[in-house]
């Protein structure tokens, strides 16, 4: 599938709750199907500056499509980055990069965006792309 | 007689709503909230007398000089300093610690030892290490007890005729814990070493006389206690703020200024270069003004109740473990629940308009201590209410509902 179908259909699973505890819970439960990352790359090394909580996020290439795995030993954080990781894994490096992340307003998370914000989800989206660059570069 | 409904309408923030909900203001050890009485003092600085200070020989100009003067008359008083210039206006707490950090660089010397605590902020741990590279002195640690207490005994061990520095919070920030300073200062002074206290959780609480403490430096900050931010206060002993060099060169600290040679200024102005925080300092004023008028002794009577029932609330949600246990603390609670991350009982209680922190509270070694990432800190003032503490109690059980 499409990132952006993806998205499409992240907002529209989002679309169904009617307050903030509703979205919450939704996303907590994300977070208990995020793809975890192997305990050999659980390292200082993948861990994503600027969270308040920590997150590791590991990449590889298969296939011309860049996998992500993840951690975080918060569990709102979890359901952030379980989110990301549904809508950029499995995806070519470009599309990757060509992504836009306007989904996490449209599903009521806007206020995770700030950069002040302690859970770092900019930093996350930086990680994640910048994964991107990298297995983008490989390939060209 | 204590009202706290009368005082809340001094504090118009406390009126807002936060994601749909009153807001419940519980981080004051961050910040506090201030008072419309400051907010007017500063209104009419920039609105009646703003200019700059001790040069002009205008109207404005001495106006605002002599309320920016009154201001540290005021400060003085407060903290009963001997003489109005061993007050330095600073831009807060930390630029105080680094002002006296900077002078020691040429007082100290290879072999010489400092000591601060592992309850410290790290705003009163680096300046020190910065200062130890600077000089190859040595930093030792006075380690802290599983309550949040600092081990005296192990203090006792560390000083030495080497010592030449010691440097502690009155009151620890992450966990509410009142320090003996009083012994601290007394064993440090026998040996011969200085002491700097870090003020900046205490003075919202208590009223320090820096003359019955004996302490060579104490320094704190406007906003912790109603006034402004960027502003703060550097309280040293005449003898050592003579002793200690500048800290930034500029206007204002000089004497003479010539190419061959410049000459400094006394003090205070010394160690005041460039054109201060003058509005900062006269609303600093003001906020002393105001947390006299409603008395500290009646401040600290109405929080310590609030910290009881917090206490006795908050032990009752299971799996909550509260970190800094000190019989002798403020109104600080710090706790976590049991397998959850402070992070996430942080978000939530936003959700339903819970002010608090969390985190580490720029105090790693003591998170290290208790092996935990953070943990999230409730902090009352004397504005909250039994009221908010039952808005907390149920926020967080509602947390642990969510993440569990």
């Amino acid at each position: 599938m499409a990132i952006q179908d993806i998205q499409d259909e992240i907002i529209d699973e989002f679309s169904m709750f009617e307050d903030w505890e509703e979205r919450y819970q939704y996303m907590i439960d994300l977070g208990k199907t995020l793809p975890l990352i192997d305990a050999e790359y659980k390292t200082d090394d993948n861990l994503i500056n600027g969270c308040q909580s920590k997150v590791w996020v590991h990449a590889e290439m298969k296939d011309n499509s860049v996998i992500f795995t993840a951690d975080s030993d918060a569990i709102i954080t979890k359901g952030i980055i379980a989110i990301l990781i549904r809508s950029f894994s499995n995806q070519h490096p470009k599309d990757i990069l060509d992504a836009n992340t306007d989904f996490i307003d449209k599903i009521g998370l806007k206020e995770h965006l700030s950069p002040t914000r302690a859970n770092g989800l900019v930093s996350m989206i930086k990680q994640l792309k910048m994964y991107a660059i990298a297995y983008q570069t490989q390939l060209s | 007689m204590f009202n706290v409904e009368h005082i809340r309408q001094d504090f118009p923030i406390l009126k807002r709503e936060v994601n749909g909900k009153p807001l419940v203001y519980l981080d004051n050890a961050a910040t506090s909230q201030t008072p419309q009485q400051v907010t007017d003092v500063i209104v009419d600085y920039y609105s009646n007398y703003n200019a700059n200070i001790h040069r002009g020989v205008h109207t404005l100009s001495q106006e605002a000089t002599d309320a920016y003067e009154q201001a540290r008359i005021k400060i003085q008083k407060h903290f009963n300093a001997k003489f109005s210039h061993e007050i330095i206006f600073t831009a807060g707490t930390t630029h105080g610690i680094n002002l006296v950090a900077n002078g020691f660089t040429t007082l100290l010397k290879k072999g010489d030892e400092i000591i601060v605590s592992e309850l410290e902020h790290h705003s009163n741990i680096v300046p020190w290490q910065m200062l130890c590279e600077r000089t190859e002195a040595t930093l030792k640690v006075i380690p802290m007890n599983t309550e949040g207490e600092l081990i005296m005994s192990e203090y006792d061990k560390l000083l030495s005729a080497n010592t030449k520095l010691v440097l502690v919070n009155h009151i620890s920030n992450a966990l509410g814990t009142i320090n003996p300073i009083e012994y601290i200062i007394k064993k440090a002074h026998a040996v011969g070493a200085a002491v700097l206290i870090d003020g900046a959780q205490s003075c919202p609480h208590i009223k320090p006389d820096v003359q019955a403490l004996d302490v060579d430096f104490y320094v704190t900050s406007a906003h912790k206690m109603c006034g402004p931010t960027g502003e703060g206060m550097l309280y040293g002993k005449e003898e050592w703020l003579n002793k200690l060099p500048p800290y930034q060169g500029g206007g204002e600290m000089i004497d003479k200024v010539t190419f061959e040679k410049t000459t400094y200024a006394g003090l205070p102005h010394k160690f005041e270069a460039g054109t201060p925080n003058i509005c900062g300092g006269i609303a600093f004023g003001a906020a002393i003004d105001y947390m006299n008028g409603i008395g500290f002794d009646t401040v600290a009577t109405y929080e310590h109740q609030l910290l009881d029932y917090a206490t006795e609330q908050l032990s009752e949600i299971e799996g909550l473990i509260i970190y800094g246990t000190s019989k002798n603390k403020t109104s600080v609670i710090s706790f976590n629940l049991e397998g959850i991350h402070p992070y996430d009982v942080g978000t939530i209680l936003d959700k339903l308009g819970i002010a608090v922190r969390t985190g580490h509270h720029c105090a790693q070694p003591i998170m290290d201590f208790y092996n935990i990432p953070g943990t999230v800190r409730a902090s009352f003032a004397f504005y909250n209410t039994k009221e908010e503490i039952d808005t907390l109690v149920k926020g967080v059980k509602k947390a642990k509902m969510m993440l569990s």
